[in-house]
């Protein structure tokens, strides 16, 4: 049975996007994340091709420190208050359409995709689902992320 | 196509990995990620209640990928991949990666794979599967 902990205000979240991030690949940075996920590709510790996670420290939200949450996280501007808090293990699907070089400009666009709520075994969840379309100057796709969070 | 040659149920080799503070300051600077759970251990153990220094869960993806991409070299590409997070790992824990073939699709010249990190009680606690095309 569903409950009712989304209201159509928190459901006409659905859809809002954040704004689009720009950022140029390096190899410098490109050899930082191999070196710290310990590939052991020479291509990738060399910095000639980008690990295909390498959009992650790509992307990740670069905030003032007064912007970070006591534990250290970023509150993400996308999501809205849900209210139920405490997050659980969550998912991720990505989908890869070409190689990442350095000199690439590339563009991520996230938008929140889906928001329900399920009834668990201890009460009631809530889910929701951001995806991130990554795209080069030509405007070719690059890869498709698609992040599930439980909130509980 | 040696590898690509594999039947359903042949395993992917398995890789351990034993995430030490400098590789989790490495990629968690590298990400530009502050959550105190990654380097602050009286915080994490006694304010979140962790037993130790948590293993960051994007980085354990990374490694699902590694296992995928090292045993396919450069005789496919890795399309697709799907995993979740479900147990946390800390650090001085001994993980491994590894996977097997789940199903081959000869027309459309694509596998599917299941990958996996597990902890040294066997338990796999980011559990995935993956395609790849060859």
């Amino acid at each position: 049975m569903m409950g009712n902990l989304l209201t159509d205000h928190l459901l006409s979240n659905i859809g809002k996007k954040a704004p689009i991030k720009k950022e140029l690949v390096t190899r410098r940075d490109i050899r930082k994340y191999s070196i710290a996920t310990g590939q052991r590709q020479k291509k990738f510790l060399d910095g000639d091709e980008a690990p295909p996670m390498f959009h992650v420290s790509l992307f990740w939200d670069v905030v003032d420190m007064d912007q970070l949450s006591p534990d250290g996280v970023f509150i993400d501007r996308l999501l809205p208050e849900f209210p139920l808090k405490k997050a659980m293990a969550g998912g991720l699907k990505i989908d890869y359409y070409q190689p990442v070089y350095p000199g690439q400009w590339l563009t991520a666009a996230r938008t929140l995709t889906d928001i329900y709520e399920k009834e668990g075994s201890k009460g009631p969840l809530i889910f929701y689902e951001i995806t991130m379309e990554v795209e080069n100057e030509a405007e070719e796709k690059v890869l498709t992320e698609v992040t599930t969070r439980i909130l509980r | 196509m040696t590898k690509m040659a594999g039947n359903p149920g042949d395993v992917l080799p398995e890789r351990a990995f034993k995430p030490d503070n400098v590789q989790s300051f490495l990629y968690n600077a590298v990400l530009f990620n502050a959550h105190r759970i990654h380097f602050d251990e009286p915080y994490t153990t006694e304010v979140e209640n962790y037993p130790g220094l948590v293993v960051a869960g994007p980085l354990m993806g990374d490694w699902l990928h590694q296992c995928v991409l090292e045993w396919i070299g450069d005789e496919g590409k890795l399309t697709s991949i799907e995993y979740s997070n479900r147990k946390a790992a800390y650090i001085g824990e001994t993980l491994w990666s590894g996977g097997k073939i789940l199903s081959c699709d000869e027309q459309n010249r694509e596998l599917e794979l299941e990958v996996y990190i597990k902890n040294e009680k066997d338990e796999k606690i980011v559990p995935g599967t993956a395609v790849v095309k060859y």
